[in-house]
Order: structure tokens, then sequence, then C-alpha cells
């Protein structure tokens, strides 16, 4: 057997798993799982969201226990009932939600999860020289809850790396990773697997998985719907197979009227507004229009000013006078959400769960939550009471319309896949027929097939007369809907570019060498030196 | 002020700041774990009734001081089951935890009150006692303060200094993340709860065996929602934590002092400088992040329940 790289490669098998199911009450998360990686390949574990894939790694890492079949490391069965056990066998984790201690400095989070009692100054000494062995610069002495994702999951790996894993799992690594970022993390990847590591790679992201992964094993609905080697399929092949069905091409329509023919649905005229924290970003001048019927995209790389761009326009932050912005006509600046709702904008945040839906509250409730303003006659009665049937009445309307796939009839927000609720989250607002839509990272982290049924939608609801803003960190998938592309680099925003005289590298060119990183730094620095 | 009334002022401070200290340190290593304990008064009253009563029985006050110990520990038990175990509200289960303990306390202690205490004999060390001003307050003390003292040096050496506290502070911060990386959350809470319950029980007892030698209904009157306080006001650091039980602890003796002077400060208003305090300090510790996210307990409150 060789490698791509045409290497050797020993042909004893490092993990094997037969059989492996997991059952939630009435729900097999995995069912009858078989795969095996041997010692330097980078193995796929493909699958869109809900098949099983974080369920599986957690009984590789001994999180949970399977409920049937046999785990075999290095050809004997072994039983992984913790974490420790998993670690003390050579199995490493990086998790897709950091397990860090923001409270905590990154040695210290480090020598947590390292037996024994070594100090801290080694831990931070050592820390610091596989950290630049492996290319992944870290700060010992800084605290994590003061760090980039980017830098919190260079921790992850750090402190992966310090157990001399055999076999590291990466769980959604690169879900929170700037293109750059990525790119450093499989240059460590690819150094890893040379030194004859193996590395279990997740992911829904099938270029990725295509350009560094040897083998890749895809899930559907917690069973192995196959193996195959990535590189000798294409991107519509895999993506069949994660999802059992081809995926929809998107149809984008030219715009029927010209779009200089109508009053725009948004003006924003010098927008600018001072940093809130040392942790985020000043705007200034940004100045933009958006005019029914269109899609216009913000680009940029992650930290760049776009959350601080949103919470300006959706109202969460209000601007020193109204003109600033203007949505239909009206002076919207001095209006918070609720009020700019009113006059036909909605809105979609990034986060999805605390900003965009509450948790806890029932998928009913958190319609109610956007809309009790916009629709108050439809859901709210004389009195101030809950019209509970209009409310369930939209929720089905919804559900259908995206194809929402959900446990219960109305189940709590947060016992959505995040590909689910981002349509229930949309989907809320594309019922409301809006004027203007402002999403923030629509499809983030959301499986394939939903992403492409997304942005169908939102084409759709700009061919229908809406006026469309998509912030997103995903070029492609600006390329793909946007009619106009304007890129945000340091808090201010560049002129608008029709879409199809830009490609990939030309975006790339207008985001600046700049990495955010080092202006945040910067900035931290220059704040910290205005407070002493 | 005359220099031997300085002298004595002093020592009374020490005794009222002892109980606070010592409650406020069981807390806080509490509330570092993650937990928040609204019962300290319960089991501090729980404490001081069981050690009167032990104290009597037995005749050694040393027997009392460890029953106090238990009766706290004990007590804390009963929270730490409801809460970590069955996963319950920790303020509402904190709430009852101090209303059975004043409840049963009264019940307990019913046949002691007005029975003469036991107290327990300051240990004074020759020479170093006849220092002017400080020799009294540092080296004629009764011991219990002189625990207090060790403990709060040791409650800093182990959040700070030692591995175990380390994964304290950990499992403080985010119960998830500690759970992920195999440290076991619920048993380290317990063993938390159990240390807190020991140190509000110990606290009970310095009442009922060196304060007042004598077993009164609520004699806590109110110590445990001080120290609950002062945890607060200490940003969750054990020396912060001396400095308010001797800056409460004055406030209570100046109370007295004001009164006997007939100083026309309103006693009520005296009262309510602890929680007064608190809130100032909280508005100022806000003011810095990294402070504030270094050392207050981010999953404070919030039920673990694991993943199966």
């Amino acid at each position: 057997m060789t490698d791509a790289g045409g290497k050797k490669v020993a042909s004893e098998t490092l993990l094997k798993v037969e059989g492996i199911t997991k059952i939630f009450g009435t729900l097999k998360a995995n069912d009858g799982v078989d795969f095996d990686i041997v010692p330097g390949e980078i193995h796929a574990l493909l699958g869109e969201n809900g098949a099983g894939k974080s369920t599986l790694v957690k009984m590789l890492f001994g999180s949970l226990q399977p409920d049937g079949g046999t785990i075999y490391w290095r050809d004997s069965a072994v039983s992984i009932t913790n974490p420790m056990q998993a670690r003390a066998l050579g199995i490493g984790m990086v998790f897709q939600h950091f397990s860090l201690f923001e409270s905590l400095s990154a040695a210290e989070n480090i020598a947590l999860s390292l037996g024994g009692d070594v100090t801290l100054s080694k831990i931070a000494a050592e820390a610091t020289r596989v950290s630049h062995e492996y290319g992944l610069p870290i700060h010992p002495d800084r605290l994590v809850g003061e760090l980039s994702v980017g830098e919190r999951q260079r921790i992850e790996i750090v402190r992966c790396l310090l157990q001399q894993p055999e076999l590291i799992i990466l769980d959604e690594p690169t879900s929170v990773l700037t293109p750059q970022e990525a790119e450093k993390l499989f240059a460590t990847l690819d150094k890893l697997r040379a030194e004859g590591k193996s590395i279990l790679y997740i992911s829904h992201r099938l270029e990725e998985v295509q350009r560094i992964c040897d083998r890749a094993t895809v899930l559907r609905h917690g069973k192995v719907v196959g193996h195959c080697n990535p590189r000798d399929e294409t991107a519509k092949s895999l993506a069949a197979m994660m999802v059992g069905e081809d995926i929809h091409s998107i149809e984008r329509s030219e715009i029927s009227a010209g779009p200089s023919s109508e009053e725009p649905v948004m003006v924003i005229d010098g927008l600018s507004q001072p940093a809130s924290s040392p942790f985020s970003v000043p705007l200034s001048g940004i100045t933009l229009s958006v005019r029914p019927g269109e899609v216009v995209g913000i680009a940029g790389i992650a930290g760049n000013g776009q959350s601080e761009f949103f919470e300006a326009i959706s109202g969460e932050r209000l601007q020193d006078k109204g003109s600033r912005v203007m949505i239909r006509g009206n002076e919207a600046g001095r209006l918070g959400p609720s009020g700019r709702r009113r006059i036909g904008a909605a809105f979609s945040p990034e986060e999805r769960l605390g900003h965009g839906a509450v948790p806890s509250f029932s998928l009913s409730e958190n319609l109610l939550l956007s809309r009790h303003a916009s629709d108050r006659k439809a859901y709210i009665g004389p009195l101030g009471t809950i019209r509970r049937g209009a409310l369930t009445k939209t929720l089905e309307r919804i559900v259908k319309a995206l194809d929402v796939r959900k446990s219960g009839y109305d189940p709590a927000a947060s016992s959505l896949s995040g590909g689910n609720l981002q349509k229930v989250i949309l989907g809320r607002e594309f019922d409301r027929s809006p004027a203007l839509l402002i999403a923030n990272q629509p499809t983030w982290g959301v499986d394939a097939g939903a992403a492409a049924r997304i942005r169908q939608e939102i084409i759709d609801l700009a061919r229908n007369g809406a006026g469309v803003l998509v912030i997103s960190q995903d070029l492609d998938e600006l390329l793909e809907i946007a009619d106009r592309i304007a890129v945000m680099s340091d808090g201010e925003l560049s002129e608008t570019v029709p879409a199809e005289t830009v490609t990939r590298e030309t975006l790339g060119l207008m985001m600046g060498g700049a990495t955010p990183e080092k202006h945040h730094e910067e900035r931290v620095a220059t704040m910290e030196a205005g407070q002493e | 002020m005359s220099f031997e009334m300085a002298e004595a002022i002093l020592l009374t401070i020490a005794t009222a700041a002892t109980p606070l200290l010592i409650a406020a340190l069981g807390e806080l290593v509490v509330e570092r774990s993650g937990v928040l304990n609204l019962g300290v008064e319960g089991m501090m009253v729980m404490g001081a009734v069981t050690g009167f009563a032990a104290a009597q029985l037995s005749g050694s006050p040393w027997i009392g001081v460890l029953a106090a110990i238990v009766a706290g520990a004990v007590f804390s038990m009963l929270f730490a089951f409801l809460t970590l175990s069955l996963a319950t509200n920790q303020v509402a289960t904190g709430l009852s935890l101090t209303i059975l303990g004043l409840g049963l306390s009264g019940m307990i202690g019913e046949s002691f009150i007005g029975t003469p205490g036991l107290k327990l004999q300051s240990w004074v060390i020759p020479g170093l006692s006849e220092i002017p001003l400080v020799g009294k307050f540092l080296f004629a003390q009764d011991p219990i303060f002189y625990i207090s003292i060790l403990l709060t040096i040791c409650v800093w050496w182990f959040i700070f200094r030692t591995r175990a506290g380390l994964t304290l502070r950990a499992v403080g911060d985010s119960h998830g993340s500690a759970h992920a990386l195999g440290i076991r959350v619920i048993r380290i809470r317990y063993l938390a709860v159990l240390f807190g319950g020991a140190c509000a029980g110990l606290a009970g007892g310095q009442l009922s065996l060196v304060y007042t030698p004598q077993w009164v209904e609520n004699m806590t009157a109110g110590r445990g929602w001080i120290a609950l306080a002062l945890v607060v006001f200490a940003s969750w650091l054990p020396w912060r934590v001396v400095a308010g039980a001797y800056l409460f602890g004055a406030v209570t003796i100046a109370q007295f002092h004001a009164q006997a002077q007939g100083i026309a400060i309103p006693s009520q208003f005296l009262s309510a400088l602890p929680y007064l305090a608190t809130i100032v300090v909280l508005v100022l510790i806000s003011s810095n992040r990294r402070m504030t996210m270094r050392n207050t307990p981010a999953s404070l409150g919030k039920p673990f329940v694991p993943e199966r």
C-alpha cells in the first residue's frame, strides 16, 4: 500500500472500528459503523450535519460509550471508557467547540490535559518549542479569553501534540478559520503525516477533503455509505454520497430590471463608529446602497469589521444621526432592530444560538421574537396574549418550504443541528417577504445540501423584488449568489464591483495583505498603552 | 482613645472578623468550583449549635470545635446531593438550606438556651504577646484565629500554586470543557462543597465557643450572608477576603462603640455597609476586563449534567 506521496506505509492498522452502534432514545446516531486507519494517513470522515460524525469520534475519545461494536487499537480490542485512557493509548483530539478555559492562560490550559507534575514554566517552554516546530505560533501567558478563534485552535493543537499522540482527531477544524489560517493548518497536517502520524479529519467541506485526505469514509444517517479515495471523486459525487441525492445546482436568473432603474431599498451614507471595546473594530466612512432585485455581497477576512457593520445596520448599535442608514426612504439610523424591522428590513445574524435564536426557547417562540414587532397583529392578541395557533401555522409553513429536519413538533432551538436551525432563522425572515434582508454568514457551518437550498432562497427573494445584503467569508458563496461584491478590510468598505468581473484571486487581492490578527494585536497594544 | 482601649478594640475586631474570614474562604473554594451555595448561614448556625451542644455534653470545647466542623460538612452534603447529583437549582436549594438550618438549629438548641457555655482558651505566646499594641492581637488569640490565618495561606497556595487548584479553577470556568478533558467535574464539586461546609461549620463553632460562649437562637445574625458578599467583594481572591473580613469586622465593632458613645449613625446604616461596599467593588472590578475574566468563575451557579 502506498500513500499519495508514494511513500511506503506500514501494513498494520492503527485503529479499526467494527460495527459501532450508539443509540440516543429512538435515534440510532451510529448504526454498525466500520472503518480503519493506517499509520501516516489523513483519513476523512465525511457527512452532513447530524450524520453521526461527532458521536463516532466522541466514542473513539472515550467521552461517550458505544452500545455495540468493537474498537481495535493496534489489532487488539480495547474499551475506551474515558478521555484519559484514550490519551494514554495515543489518541489526541482537537474539538470543534473548543474545550478550552477562557479564564486560564494558554500554558495552564495545556497543563490541564497533561498528567504528572510538570511545572508551568516547563510546559510553557515546551509548548513554545512545539508551536514553532509546527508553525503554530502561540503566546503561553495570554489568557485564552483574549485570543482569536484561530489562535485558540492553535493552542488546542499544540496541547494535543504535546501528548505525543499516534492518532489525532480534528473535528471540523476549518469551520472557524480564515482561508489563510486554514492554509497554515494544512501545512501542519502535511508535516504530521510525513512524521508517520495518522489524522482523522472530520469535515463537510469537500474541497478540503479532496485536497489533503488520502482516504475517506462517508456517513449518512449514522451508517457508512462508502469508503473512497477522495481524489478519485468529484466534489459532486462526494456530495451525492453524503446527501444521498444530487445537490441541485443553483439557478440564478439575470436581474430583470436594470439595477439602476429603481430607488435603493437601503442607502448607507458615511457610516463611522469608534470601537466599543479593545476587541472590536472601528468602522470608517462606509457608503453603500442596495437596490431591489439584487444581492450585494460583502467579502472579507473574519475580524475586519463585519460583525460591527452588521450590528450597525441591524440597529443593535445606533448611529449618530438618522440619515446615516436609510431604509426604503426612511431615516433608520436612530431606530433599534424592531423599528427597522417595522419598515421592511429583516436580519439574520452570524451566531445562531444566543443571537439568532434563544437556545432553550421553542422554534415558535423564537419565531415570535423576531416578528412580534413587524407582524404584531398576526401573532399578538388584543390583550397582549400570544396567538399560538398562528405561530405554529407559520412554523409549519417554514418547515415545509425549507425542508427543516427536527425532532418533535415544536422543539427547543438548541436541539436542532446547525444547518436546520439556520433554515428556521432565515426561513422566518423569508416568510415575511421583507423588502430588505441582511444576512451575516448565512451558510456558516451548514452542510452542502442545506447551504444550496439557503442560497437558492436568497436569490429567489431578491428576484422577487427584495434587496439582499450578504456578509460572508466564503468567496465561492458570494461569487455564486451576489450581483455586486464589496470587500471589507479593517473597518473600511471598498467600492462595489459587478460579480461577473471578479474572480477569487482578484477578491483576495482586494482583501489586502494584512492579516486581521496583526491589526488586532496592534490595536490591543495601543489600547493597553493608553490605559497605562 | 487610650492605648489599652486601642489594643482591646483590635482584639475584638479580630474575634469579629475570624468567623467571616473562615466562612468566606470556604465559600470562595466552593464558588471557584462553579457552585453557588447560598446555604452558608444555615451551615454556620448548624455548626454553632452542634459545637455548643457537643462541648456541653463532652465537657471539652475542642470536641465542640470538631463537632461544629462535622455538622457543617454533613449539612453541606445535603446541598451537594441535591444540586450536583440531582442537578436542582443552586439558588433555590441554597436558600432552603439556610431556612432549614435556622429552624433545625433552633429545635436542637432549645434545651441549651441560657446554659453558660464553655470557652475555647486563648493561646498566649510568652514574650511576643508583650509587644505593645500588636502583641496581644497577634500572639494572644484563640486557636481559631490562628487556624483562620493558616487557612488563608493554605487556600491561596492551593488555588494558585497546585495542580489540584488549577483543576478546581478549570471546573469553575467551564464544566463542559473540563468534562471533555476527562476531569471528574461532579467529584471535584462535591469535595469543594464539603470543604465549604466544614469551614462554615467551624465559623459557626467559633461563634458559640469563642465569640459569645452560649447558644442563642439565630446567633449567626446574618454573618453567613456577609461571608457570601465578602467572596464577591474579594473578587474570588483569598487575600482580599482577609482585608474584607477585617474591614467588615471593624464595622461591626464600630457599630457597638458608636452606640456606646451615643454617636447618631443609624445602626441599620452600618449593618448595610458590607453590602454597599460589595456593590461598589462589583462596579469597580467589572471595569477591569482581564481581572474579571481571570478570577470570576464563569460557570458559577450553572448545573452540570454530563452527556451519557
